[in-house]
């Protein structure tokens, strides 16, 4: 009975230690100190409207966007999840192949082209924000000739896409990266 | 692999090793009671909990006052976490409006979360009220793995102590764990990943228009808090549905870094700490040592297996269900280190592993969580390793085993045996009985040899109390919610309660000073022979079954068989 009565009273204290305090307390610093991060990375764009996080992928599937990481909820957010298809499926193996032909033909690439690996397969999110610099050169030509850029535009655009590069964190840390919400964001400033 | 991804994984591992003595030297002192520079701080807040609480911290408990008490605040968890679930509709700080679950699904994530195996059968963004994931899974978070680190305590001083009667205090212990490491750890690395995008907000989610015109639901929450705690104790269980994979609970390769580290840092700091705690830091470096080369291996395997050419795919850079910004190189370091350790935490899919670094991460969980392992939970289930090690050596020169000038007799290694056997029953009996009826087999995402992998991987990850899952099988259903609970109620009470028996057996015996007979256990031909026991219980037990899913699978996938 005592063990029971100081069993309730411990959890209780250790409730509010842990599960009402420290949130609170992580809160408090996270909003005072890096408030645009702790509220989602919410990006704002004409007439302060918010356009989505740069953190969460978006669909685009215009012509004159570059196009995020297939994914397999179709980009939704509440909730958010990945195909968990196995290495020998043969839904992955027939989607793989459509995607890999769906974007040389979008893209306007040989036949032959290696696609790559993060366009042909879907992210574990869902909501991956990134693609390869490899994946967003391949689609910069088509971009330009959508957007009808001339030469000198197509060279911005060109060095924009290499601009928009992320190396290692801390020379480091993860695989180069580009983010495509940015990247298209600043396609769309360009002009 | 990029070089950059080479270096990574270098520093992980050197890391790894320049902190355990600092933080597990740091941790015996805690539990020694001696002075630390958080004492100061700390003491008064230590002293005002127990004052709250009704706690004599000078009264010391037997090993069976030590289970009881251990039990009782367990349940009162589990009645939280179930209470809430079933309530969160009608209470505060829900503003996405969700509903209360199921009772099964409450059931099964409430006893989830109470053993430290944080299996999410559930999204946390759709299903879960932030009140719900702060005051009733974040809390557990807590205690659960402090909880461990009590066992584990209890369990060093029963080896250490001379014929005492008892083992320490489970309440002390308990608070302490959680004061004096897991907070501070916790408070300190939620900043730095909020730093790095990690949401921390009680905002209702936020309503945006895309630039192709469509909306995007802004998901929030009190996520940074609630993750930092979930990687530091070996938790596991995501804020969001998708884990760590998702942007905003793991936004950066940087962050990726930190929360990848932070699996493994309390873990192998306490094979320190024991050391520190039985008089002999050799002993908990031997065991590190014995850790590390499995995690090595199987780490190894996985690269090797995942960079292979997979001709059905046609591609030998597969990153379905995977990050960019992590690539395939810091998925294989965060799928093993996450299994090893019984945290369960993904930061890619291990559904769509390769065939063998998916079985590599069912292995880890296969022998038993014991490489490095859940913390606290990882040292105690080790030592059961360790009991039948001596014992064996014992039998091989023909005298009675010995371990740390304690007698090993037959009381501590039926135990142990029962510690062993209880997970493993779990796994092999749960999974036949999946596969034989058919509220097992209509959850299943994938076909053929894979599907059955499906199943094994999820009785694998309730009975190691892992919580990381094949995630295409439908789990929130009755038969898996009910099964998966039992399940995880087996591996966690299956192993503390023998620990603790040992504990106290040990714990009254004399002490008996090494003799040129003794079989020294701060060797290299311990780790040698510890490593063969755990690899011969670990095959002799599972390699039928996993022969019969990922080995088979690997090999029809090389001859281009699809399902």
């Amino acid at each position: 009975m005592k063990t029971t009565l100081i069993a309730f009273r411990l959890f209780l204290v250790m409730t509010l230690l842990t599960g009402v305090l420290y949130p609170l307390a992580v809160t408090g610093l996270g909003q005072g100190f890096f408030s645009h991060k702790a509220n989602g990375s919410v990006l704002q764009g004409l007439q302060n409207k918010a356009i989505g996080s740069e953190l969460l992928a978006q669909k685009f599937d215009s012509v004159i966007y570059f196009q995020s990481r297939p994914s397999a909820c179709d980009y939704g957010t509440v909730a958010s999840s990945a195909s968990n298809k196995g290495p020998t499926s043969a839904d992955l193996q027939k989607t793989a192949q459509e995607r890999r032909t769906t974007f040389r033909v979008h893209n306007n690439l040989a036949s032959d082209q290696e696609v790559p690996s993060e366009m042909v397969f879907a992210s574990g999110s869902g909501l991956d924000p990134h693609i390869s610099p490899e994946a967003a050169r391949l689609q910069m030509s088509r971009v330009a000739k959508a957007r009808g850029c001339n030469e000198e535009q197509t060279q911005a655009l060109k060095q924009l896409v290499e601009r928009s590069v992320k190396s290692p964190q801390f020379g480091m840390f993860g695989i180069p990266r580009v983010n495509v919400l940015q990247l298209n964001r600043a396609v769309d400033a360009l002009r | 692999m990029q070089t950059t991804e080479l270096l990574q994984i270098a520093l992980y591992f050197g890391l790894l090793i320049i902190l355990t003595p600092l933080i597990g030297g740091f941790m015996a002192k805690i539990f020694t009671g001696e002075k630390t520079w958080l004492t100061p701080v700390l003491t008064p807040v230590e002293g005002f909990i127990y004052k709250l609480s009704g706690v004599d911290d000078r009264e010391e408990m037997s090993w069976k006052q030590y289970a009881c008490a251990l039990l009782v605040f367990n349940l009162l968890g589990f009645l939280a976490v179930f209470i809430l679930m079933l309530t969160q509709a009608a209470l505060p700080l829900n503003p996405q409006g969700v509903t209360g679950t199921s009772v099964l699904l409450a059931l099964n994530t409430a006893v989830s979360f109470m053993t430290n195996t944080n299996w999410q059968a559930y999204s946390g963004e759709a299903a879960l009220s932030y009140l719900t994931q702060m005051v009733g899974l974040g809390v557990q978070n807590f205690v659960s793995a402090a909880t461990g680190i009590a066992v584990m305590v209890a369990l060093a001083r029963g080896i250490a102590r001379k014929q005492g009667t008892s083992v320490g205090n489970f309440w002390v212990d308990l608070t302490r764990s959680t004061l004096y490491i897991l907070l501070p750890l916790s408070l300190l690395l939620a900043i730095i990943l909020i730093s790095q995008g990690v949401v921390q907000s009680f905002g209702s989610y936020v309503q945006t228009t895309t630039l192709e015109g469509r909306s995007q639901m802004i998901p929030l929450g009190a996520a940074a808090s609630q993750i930092a705690i979930k990687q530091l104790g070996t938790n596991g269980g995501g804020f969001f549905g998708v884990n760590s994979a998702h942007p905003f609970e793991n936004p950066t390769p940087f962050s990726n870094f930190l929360q990848v580290f932070s699996i493994l840092m309390l873990p192998a700091a306490l094979t320190y700490t024991y050391g520190k705690i039985v008089g002999s830091v050799k002993q908990g470096w031997t065991l590190f040592a014995a850790m590390l080369v499995v995690l090595l291996i199987v780490l190894g395997v996985s690269l090797w297996s995942e960079t292979q050419y997979n001709s059905v795919l046609q591609t030998a850079h597969q990153m379905e269900g995977k990050e960019q910004r992590f690539g395939v190189a810091n998925s294989m370091l965060w799928g093993m280190t996450t299994t090893v350790a019984s945290n369960g935490s993904v930061n890619a899919m291990h559904d769509s592993f390769s065939p063998l670094a998916g079985g590599m991460a069912m292995l880890n969980m296969m022998l038993g969580e014991v490489i490095f392992g859940g913390v606290g939970a990882g040292m105690y289930g080790m030592l059961m390793f360790v009991v039948i090690t001596v014992f064996i050596a014992g039998l091989m020169v023909g005298r009675t085993p010995e371990y740390l000038g304690k007698k090993i007799e037959a009381f501590e290694v039926q135990m142990a045996m029962v510690a062993i056997l209880a997970p493993s029953a779990v796994i092999l009996i749960g999974t036949m009985i999946a596969v034989l009826i058919p509220q097992g087999l209509s959850s299943l995402n994938n076909q053929g040899p894979h599907g059955f992998s499906e199943i094994l991987y999820a009785f694998t990850s309730a009975a190691g109390n892992n919580g990381s899952a094949f995630g295409g099988l439908t789990v929130d259903t009755p038969f898996y919610n009910i099964a998966l609970s039992l399940g995880m109620l087996i591996g966690r009470f299956g192993v503390i309660l023998p620990a603790l028996a040992i504990a106290g057996s040990l714990v009254g015996k004399k002490y008996t000073p090494p003799s040129l007979g003794t079989f020294p256990t701060d060797k290299p031909l311990f780790v040698v022979l510890l490593l063969a026991v755990i690899g011969i219980v670990g095959a002799l037990t599972f390699f039928p079954a996993l022969s019969l899913g990922p080995i088979v699978e690997h090999l029809l996938m090389n001859s281009g068989k699809i399902f």
